[in-house]
């Protein structure tokens, strides 16, 4: 195909994909900012008018919302904590050292993600009552960690191959041990890949849905609040709209402010 | 400053053996190089004086110190690595200045030191910068100095001018062998490059599959290699091998190669009779007449193969029966390709190796 087809074909294949992804998002953001009233309108403009916050302080103000936002974030960030701290080691422990089973472990890791969690929900609900952490966050977040400990290993594996580990052989060299080698170089250098590890774990754990629901009762995450909501209450439109939109903004302030900056960051120490 | 023990240190990798009980003795202020191929070992030999491998047997003494089983930080070393290894994220004076706060020098003492060693290695001007701001040869020297400010016992180099381009790589040289003058610490330097190993070396180290094959000062392991793979490993172009036969007639026992007999006064009295002649590029006259001087001996009929001329003489291979030599000329000696020569080696420069083993015959 020559290079002007071809130039042509790209372009409609990426207006296509992105359109594709984009038309619910732009549907679901106007209708956010849409009045209630004008909502169950009819015929009604796509665009706003007057443009107004009502629906989204509706939904905000709406029962338990407030306190389940505040679940998520407690959530997300025991799940962040927990899945760095113990996936940050096996990922540095695979770039560095050859061992016995590492392939194995390596792909065993990639393959609990085969494993459907929809099983695991009875089982799971009935050792999390005997335990004890039934209806609790701490539950939630530890279902969250497992989810994300196969990315954040895959991540931060990379993250410290990326890491020359003559760098911490050379502090080594000049009076360090291994560990304060590993905490003023590697560590350091690895930390916008470390970031990266966090931010997808939040986001895992901002979306999940099916462990959140099926673990509490009262103490819900917000998704599983909304999913709720919206598929056993029956919740109106607009409460539909500005939950969807809510829940869309965790991702559009990384896609539009963080991964720049992660980017540049890696621009720079990852070379 | 300090001398070095090496007694017996071997290091194995699985079933591999990498260093093979190597003993070595360098002494105090010497600049010790450790010449080979790759895989021969010599980058495994300074990793375990580093301490940055465990050895599998053997001991390392440092000024008198069994370190054998300290870890890097505690043997008194400085390193230089071939990626430079220099920290990307911290600053020219930070780096430089990273053992010493490791050693929590004051900091008035930090200054000093960094600066000093800045002005040894001429960058004053960069200790503000990044490393991702420098060049290759900047970043070469901010590893240099970050080493040599911690007033090292033993100043490790592993290849260190091998990522930096042929000029650079010329000019850092001589900076090294400046810095080696000023500042005369124990140096162990590991290359694959020969012409930096004569040029900087006070002695140097052949090693070849984990062992040393010849331990001697530059000059002596150019002229005299201990083996054929010393005398084909250095010099460029290497040292060239025919086969040879030792001739007894009339009582007295004479060298032949080609069917001529050669002039050459060190044929051993008695032994093997089959002999390799190594012989280097530069002790081979090249003459397109087989008479000189009225004395046809020992001028061996050769055939050019190939003619190129490099720089300040020319480079001929030539073909000597089943052997290939290299043979260097003047640029102005007319020769073509297909052209038939004479050779005349120079009897002083002749070198006999054992044919089987390839080890140099005491003459």
């Amino acid at each position: 195909m020559t290079t002007p087809g071809r130039k042509a074909l790209l372009t409609v294949l990426v207006v296509l994909i992105s359109a594709w992804v984009l038309f619910p998002i732009i549907l679901i953001a106007l209708a956010s900012f849409t009045t209630r009233t004008q909502l169950y309108a009819w015929p009604r403009s796509l665009v706003p008018s007057p443009f107004s916050a009502e629906t989204m302080r509706f939904f905000v103000q709406a029962q338990d919302v407030l306190q389940s936002l505040l679940n998520s974030l407690l959530v997300a960030a025991m799940t962040i904590v927990l899945a760095v701290l113990i996936g940050a080691p096996a990922g540095y422990a695979l770039s560095r050292f050859r061992f016995g089973g590492k392939e194995v472990f390596r792909l065993g890791i990639l393959g609990t993600k085969m494993f459907p969690a929809t099983i695991l929900a009875v089982p799971l609900a009935v050792s999390f009552i005997n335990w004890n952490l039934y209806d609790t966050l701490l539950g939630v977040a530890l279902v969250h960690t497992t989810l994300a400990l196969p990315f954040a290993v895959v991540i931060t594996t990379s993250v410290f191959v990326g890491v020359p580990f003559e760098l911490e052989e050379a502090a080594m060299t000049l009076g360090c041990s291994r560990a304060q080698a590993f905490r003023k170089v590697a560590m350091p250098i690895a930390l916008p890949g470390l970031a990266a590890a966090a931010i997808f774990t939040f986001v895992l754990s901002w979306n999940e849905v099916f462990a959140a629901t099926i673990l509490t009762l009262r103490n819900r995450t917000l998704p599983a609040l909304v999913m709720n909501a919206v598929g056993l209450a029956g919740a109106p439109i607009d409460y539909r709209f500005a939950g969807g939109f809510f829940m869309i903004i965790p991702a559009l302030i990384i896609i539009f402010v963080i991964r720049r900056y992660l980017l540049t960051l890696w621009g720079v120490t990852v070379r | 400053m300090a001398d070095i023990q090496l007694e017996r240190v071997r290091k194995m990798f699985g079933k591999v053996l990498a260093v093979a009980d190597v003993s070595l003795h360098i002494k105090e202020g010497e600049f010790m190089v450790l010449l080979g191929p790759s895989g021969c070992g010599k980058t495994t030999l300074l990793r375990c004086l580093a301490g940055l491998e465990r050895v599998d047997g053997g001991q390392v003494i440092i000024g008198g110190d069994d370190v054998t089983d300290h870890p890097p930080g505690k043997r008194g070393i400085g390193m230089v690595f071939q990626s430079y290894a220099v920290f990307p994220h911290m600053t020219v004076f930070d780096n430089i200045a990273f053992g010493l706060q490791m050693q929590r020098v004051s900091s008035a003492e930090i200054q000093r030191r960094v600066g000093e060693g800045a002005e040894l290695l001429q960058i004053q001007q960069l200790l503000a910068r990044y490393p991702a701001q420098l060049s290759g040869g900047q970043r070469q020297r901010v590893a240099v100095a970050r080493a040599i400010v911690m007033r090292p016992r033993v100043l490790l180099m592993d290849e260190p001018l091998s990522n930096l381009d042929a000029l650079l790589r010329l000019q850092m040289r001589g900076e090294l062998k400046r810095l080696h003058h000023e500042v005369r610490s124990t140096t162990v330097y590991v290359t694959h490059d020969q012409v930096e190993a004569l040029s900087l070396g006070d002695r140097i180290a052949v090693m070849k599959d984990g062992t040393i094959v010849q331990l001697d000062i530059p000059d002596r392991v150019y002229d005299l290699p201990a083996t054929r793979f010393v005398g084909s490993f250095i010099g460029s172009p290497p040292m060239n091998f025919l086969e040879g036969t030792i001739r007894s007639s009339n009582g007295a026992r004479a060298l032949e190669t080609a069917g001529v007999r050669l002039e050459f006064h060190g044929v051993p009295a008695r032994g093997r009779d089959a002999v390799l002649i190594g012989i280097r590029p530069e002790h081979i006259a090249v003459e397109r007449v087989p008479v000189a001087g009225g004395i046809p001996a020992g001028a061996i009929p050769a055939a050019v193969v190939v003619v190129e001329p490099i720089g300040p003489q020319k480079l001929l291979t030539v073909q000597v029966g089943p052997s290939t030599l290299k043979v260097t000329t003047p640029v102005d000696f007319a020769v073509d390709q297909g052209q038939r020569v004479w050779l005349r080696f120079d009897p002083s420069r002749i070198r006999l190796m054992d044919p089987q083993t390839g080890d140099a015959i005491a003459s």
